[in-house]
Order: structure tokens, then C-alpha cells, then sequence
């Protein structure tokens, strides 16, 4: 018997830590994702938890000592936000090319400037390219979900990659929200024990060696087969997941989407905003949809790609400026993938909910709106983005 | 696939490699003899050395052997000449010689 | 009225409470299945600042993740707030506005630029007062809520409430008695 809930967002992955009891946690807070090691900590002082917790003092020292203990062969995991996975970056790049099945829960919040504490996909976006897996929620259920299938497949065989799961800050982590939370007995037969091939603490070994040239492109040749072959083991620890939850996971989530003309793509809780939108637009005979990507990393081209072959106009939204003069990530991966799908859907990008700027379910109509209209008249200005809400 | 460091070299394909580039075995430099690096070479002078093995200490590639608490002549098979234990020498009983 | 979705809009400063307040309903009405979404919307982190937290309680699944505009009630833990905060912004005209004061319903109307809508007040400093001895506003300003809003009747809210303070004050019972008092007296005072 599952058991109903409700929780915030930081509260529900908390308790997803608390119940995969992983074997370290160095961590730093920062707002808004201090509730994790904070309830991690309240966790282990109250003997729910052996995790040992180490208090650091900054996020590049967190995920250092993260690195060290996951190459010592402990099941390892942290947590930040922001500025904080920005300090982290440098040793972000160690953790994936060391090919450490590290786990760390991102609060996306906005990196500074202006100093802001909203939400904003700025700081993951940011790290795309580190090599680390990331997986994004909607709510906090999947939130929750999303921690508790990373160990499985971070430490895949095929994949042993580090993985980012990520959550809207403040709008899901601080929002309390109705939640089915599964039995600790599930979740430990689920995640397994973590036995790695080759660790510090058992085998005569050496982690991060310097590569010439004449090696270092091989070497992240095979990173990159990691990231690759996570796509499928995403699918398998779904589908075995959706065996013991009753809740289906994949690479995305349609919404009314096989018969859309006008589809919103977007990530993370402006997709729960889109659903209600579309419901209503729905009514009216509307034909409108939407994409969820739930995986950005690897990013699922083919599938996205086949998943808007009905599509006539696409709205991608990022709520991310790259100041590429191109509208955010999504945007620019996703164009590109439908250029390379030979699709001929018009493409509107969209930039929205930068600094916490609110995204209604108003907005969501008004891009769908705006979707009917080039899918009529052509879209005037493929070169260009646009933002929701902006005064000018 | 092997997983020993002496058997992947520069026409290792990608797929053979370690995870990571791990390196799954000890003392892998005894393959590696980068004393054929070196420009300049220490000579010791056994007459000046009083044994303080100071040298030994500095030594940042461990190419100085010591025996029954005295230090012997150089291992040269990783020494790059560097010339620290010169420096290091109180009694000038270390010289740096051109090449090899 | 029964409403599928109730949305309550709360204006507090930070450090009153009104966060917490605006959990304490979300957890009640969890507690009688409801599907619930309780949260803040974060200005300025500092004490005293104006803060807004949200409410809504629905029978269905909630998916959307904004802020409320069309509140069907709001509540104000600060009277001061009603100088410098449009506290009736878009609030739903068969709704209602709950302000907690020390003052009369006379005194308060002035201030609403002409909401047409019902408007209660509790003096929840008083309640607290007289039942806790100390001054906690929320347990009065949720008693009072949920009077106001009509989301659940008086005896499931105080058999609820019973329950989850019992837990939660399991080893300081006399807290729990105040607590109870605090809770009937302020669904007597709210008006």
C-alpha cells in the first residue's frame, strides 16, 4: 500500500534520500535548496538515516569530497542550487569524466545577475555540457520519482555517469503539494546496493589521470558512450519503476499530443500551467498540445522530433537565456534536431520565467494563439525569439 | 580488452579503454622511463657526501636509492636533472653534467 | 457555496507566520482529502517585508504552478498592510476578505477601496490572548479561515485539528487544550 502525502518538493526528495540511505552526503546550502541536506541532517541525528553527512565549506569542496567517497566505492549524493552548482563546476567536469554514478539534486534557481533567488533553469542549463545525465519534474511527485530512479541509472553498467535531478525552486521545492510516496521496503529492493566494478577502497587503482592528446579524445569519445547509452536504461528503470508505482515515466511526456496542430515544448512546472491551458483551449475545439522533456541530457532528438512530426507550429520555451541572440538551450537543440528531422513545422522560441517572473495559464493561451497565427501566416521572423510578459 | 596500463598506447581505439581512464594496476611508472627526458644529469661526488641524505628528501622523483641508511648513486631511469638535490646538497658534493 | 477549487490569497509580513498559516490550511484539508497546494511567493527574505502565500484546495488534481490573481478570499495577518498593499486586488466579488485586527469592521471598510464582497474580522491577538496566553495569530486565523471560506464544516475542522495538534503536542497537552480553545473561540469571534 502506497502512502498519500503532502509534501513540499525539497521535503518529498529528502525523503527520497532518507529512504535510499545512501552511504555519503557532503553538502553546502544554499537557498532554495537548503532543506535537503538540512533534512538530511535532522534525518541522520534522529537515526532514520546512517548516510554520513559531511559538512563542507563550499559547493566545490562538496562535490570534491562527493568525488572522493564515490570513487572509494561509497553510493554518494548532494545537493544545490544556483551559484552553488556554478562554484561546482570545475568539479563537475571530474565527476563525469571520472565516471563516478555520483547523484545530486538541483533546486533551479537563477544565477546572479541581477541577484536573484527565483526560479530560472539558468544554473543546470548552464552545466549541460558537463557530462552529468539531468532529469527535470514537473511537481514534486516527480521530483521524488526522478531520485529515486537516478541511483539506477547513474550506476548502470553501461552508463556509470553522474546524474542531475532537477526541480523548479520555490515554485515546487518550497510549494506543498499532495504526493504518493512508496514504501521504504519498495524503494530498497528498487535501488538495490550499489557494488561498483572497481573502487579506491578495494582495488589497487588510480581515478582522473592526466591524458596527452594523443588519448583525450578517445577518452571522452567513451564518456560520451556513457550519456548515450542512458537513454535506454532511463527507459528500463522506467518501465520497472511504473511496475512498482503504477506511475509511467519516459525520455518525454505528451499532453494531447498526437493530434496537436499548435504544441508547447517545455521543462518542469510551467508543463502542469500548459496542461490547464490546454484543457480549456481543448473545450473550444482547439487542437493544442504539449511536450514535456523530461530528459534533457542525453538529449532525446529522434524521439522529441518524432514525437512533433503532426505538430504545424511549435513553441519551444526556455526558461534559460543563453544570450546567444537564438532564445534559450531547448530552443536552439530542439530547432536543430527538426531541421535535422527535415520537419517543416513553424518554430516560435520563447524565452519565460526568467528571475521568477510568473508563467500563468493566460500565457500559455497566448502562445497557442500566437502558434495558430504563423502556422497561417508563416512565421515573419525565424531569426527571432520572444519573451512572456516582458514590458516594452 | 586489456586492462593493464602497458597494453593501451596510442593506437588504443576509444572503446578499449578504461572506465574513466582508470588505471587498475600499481607502480605503472616502472614502464614509463621518463629519466630519458632528462638534458642535464647529477653527479655525485662520494668523496664530499657525508650521508645526511638531505638530497634523498628533496628528490621530487625518488631517483636517489638508499641502502642500510646511505644513500647510493642516482637511479637515473626517472630522474628528469632537475638539479633540486644540488640545491639541496649542503657540501656541494652534487654537480650537474651536460646530457645524459 | 461548494467550490471544486478554492484559491486564498494570504498578505502577511515576514515573520508573522502567514507561510505557515497558509500550510496549517493546506494540511487540513489534505487531512480531509483534499489535493492541496500551499506556498510562498518569496519578495525581499527579511522580517517585516510584505509577503504573499497562496492556498488552493481542490477536489480534482492540481497541475497549474501559478501565483493566484482571482483569489476567492484573502486574508490580511497585518491590518497596517492595508496602507501600502492592494489587498483586494482581484479578488473574486462572491468571495470575501478576512482581516485580523484589533479594530472594528467600521474602522477597516474605509480602507478597502470599495470592495463589494463580504468582509470579517477577528481580532485573533485577543483570542490568543485570553486561550494561549501568548500572542500566536494563526491558530485563531485558521479557525477563522475555514469558517469564512466554508471548506469544511466546524466539527470536521475541529476533530482534524484535535487529531493533528494531539500528535504534535503529544507530550505538552495543556498546549493542546489552549490550542483547542484558541480554535473555537476565534469560529465564535470571527464576523
Amino acid at each position: 500500500m502506497s502512502l498519500k502525502e503532502r509534501m513540499s518538493g525539497n521535503e518529498a526528495v529528502a525523503y527520497a534520500m532518507k529512504q535510499i540511505n545512501p552511504d555519503v552526503m557532503p553538502a553546502f546550502p544554499i537557498t532554495p535548496s537548503t532543506e535537503l541536506p538540512q533534512n538530511v541532517a535532522n534525518y541522520i541525528a534522529n537515526g532514520e538515516m546512517t548516510t554520513e553527512f559531511i559538512p563542507v565549506e563550499s559547493e566545490h569542496s562538496a562535490m570534491s569530497a562527493a568525488i572522493g567517497a564515490e570513487a572509494a566505492g561509497a553510493r554518494t549524493m548532494t545537493a544545490t542550487s544556483s551559484a552553488g552548482l556554478a562554484f561546482m563546476w570545475e568539479m563537475l567536469y571530474v565527476a563525469a569524466s571520472s565516471r563516478l554514478p555520483i547523484v545530486m539534486a538541483v533546486v533551479n534557481r537563477a544565477l546572479t545577475g541581477p541577484l536573484n533567488i527565483n526560479c530560472e533553469h539558468s544554473d543546470s542549463m548552464g552545466a549541460r555540457d558537463s557530462g552529468w545525465i539531468q532529469i527535470y519534474a514537473e511537481n514534486n511527485q516527480e521530483a521524488y520519482d526522478n531520485f529515486l530512479q537516478a541511483y539506477r541509472i547513474a550506476e548502470h553498467k553501461k552508463v556509470m555517469t553522474p546524474v542531475m535531478i532537477c526541480q523548479d525552486g520555490f515554485i515546487v521545492s518550497h510549494g506543498v503539494e499532495n504526493i504518493t510516496l512508496l514504501e521504504d521496503e519498495k524503494v530498497k529492493n528498487f535501488v538495490g546496493e550499489y557494488n561498483p566494478e572497481h573502487s579506491l577502497l578495494k582495488d589497487t587503482m588510480a581515478v582522473g589521470p592526466y591524458a596527452t592528446s594523443p588519448y583525450g579524445m578517445e577518452a571522452k569519445r567513451a564518456q560520451a558512450e556513457g550519456v548515450n547509452q542512458a537513454k535506454d536504461v532511463i527507459l528500463e528503470v522506467a518501465k520497472e519503476f511504473g511496475e512498482i508505482s503504477g506511475r509511467n515515466y519516459g525520455l518525454y511526456e505528451g499532453y494531447c499530443l498526437e493530434d496537436a496542430d499548435y504544441v508547447i515544448v517545455a521543462i518542469g512546472s510551467a508543463c502542469g500551467t500548459t496542461k490547464d491551458a490546454i484543457d480549456e483551449l481543448r473545450k473550444e475545439g482547439k487542437k493544442v498540445g504539449l511536450l514535456k522533456v523530461r530528459v534533457f541530457r542525453p538529449f532525446p532528438a529522434e524521439e522529441l522530433t518524432d514525437a512533433l512530426k503532426n505538430a504545424k507550429a511549435i513553441a519551444i520555451m526556455d526558461r534559460a537565456e543563453s544570450y546567444s541572440s537564438q532564445g534559450g538551450p531547448l530552443a536552439a537543440e530542439l530547432s536543430a534536431a527538426l531541421f535535422a528531422a527535415k520537419s517543416k513545422a513553424e518554430v516560435k522560441k520563447i524565452v519565460y520565467g526568467l528571475n521568477g517572473r510568473d508563467y500563468r495559464v493566460e500565457d500559455a493561451k497566448d502562445v497557442f494563439a500566437a502558434l495558430e497565427d504563423i502556422a497561417e501566416n508563416g512565421n515573419k521572423n525565424p531569426f527571432e525569439y520572444t519573451y512572456i510578459g516582458l514590458r516594452e | 580488452m586489456s586492462l593493464t596500463a602497458k597494453n593501451i598506447n596510442e593506437n588504443t581505439k576509444w572503446q578499449d579503454l578504461t572506465l574513466g581512464l582508470q588505471v587498475y594496476e600499481p607502480a605503472t611508472s616502472r614502464d614509463f622511463m621518463t629519466g630519458e627526458w632528462r638534458v642535464s644529469t647529477p653527479v655525485l661526488d662520494m668523496e664530499k657526501c657525508k650521508q645526511c641524505l638531505l638530497c634523498v628528501a628533496y628528490c621530487p622523483d625518488s631517483s636517489i636509492p638508499v641502502k642500510d641508511g646511505k644513500r647510493l648513486d642516482f637511479d637515473l631511469n626517472h630522474c628528469k636533472g632537475c638539479g633540486i638535490c644540488v640545491e639541496a646538497c649542503p657540501f656541494e658534493a652534487i654537480t650537474m653534467k651536460e646530457g645524459k | 457555496m461548494e467550490r471544486q477549487l478554492t484559491e486564498i490569497r494570504w498578505h502577511g509580513r515576514g515573520g508573522q507566520g502567514a507561510k505557515t498559516a497558509a500550510l496549517l490550511l493546506a494540511d487540513v484539508a489534505f487531512a480531509i482529502g483534499k489535493h492541496v497546494q500551499g506556498f510562498p511567493e518569496y519578495g525581499p527574505e527579511r522580517m517585516g517585508a510584505p509577503i504573499t502565500a497562496y492556498d488552493r484546495i481542490s477536489n480534482s488534481e492540481i497541475r497549474v504552478h501559478s501565483n493566484i490573481y482571482e483569489p476567492d478570499f484573502v486574508v490580511v495577518v497585518d491590518d497596517t498592510l492595508l496602507h501600502t498593499v492592494d489587498v483586494t486586488k482581484g479578488l473574486k466579488k462572491d468571495g470575501a476578505i478576512l482581516i485580523n485586527t484589533e479594530k472594528s469592521k467600521e474602522e477597516i471598510l474605509p480602507l478597502l477601496k470599495g470592495y463589494e464582497g463580504e468582509v470579517y474580522t477577528i481580532n485573533a491577538k485577543d483570542v490568543s490572548m485570553r486561550t494561549l496566553g501568548k500572542y500566536f495569530p494563526n491558530t485563531p486565523l485558521l479557525a477563522a479561515v475555514v469558517k469564512v471560506s466554508g471548506l469544511m464544516s466546524e466539527e470536521t475542522f475541529l476533530r482534524e485539528m484535535e487529531k493533528s495538534l494531539r500528535h504534535k503536542f503529544r507530550k505538552k497537552l495543556d498546549v493542546l487544550d489552549g490550542n483547542m480553545k484558541a480554535l473555537k473561540l476565534a469560529l465564535k469571534e470571527v464576523a
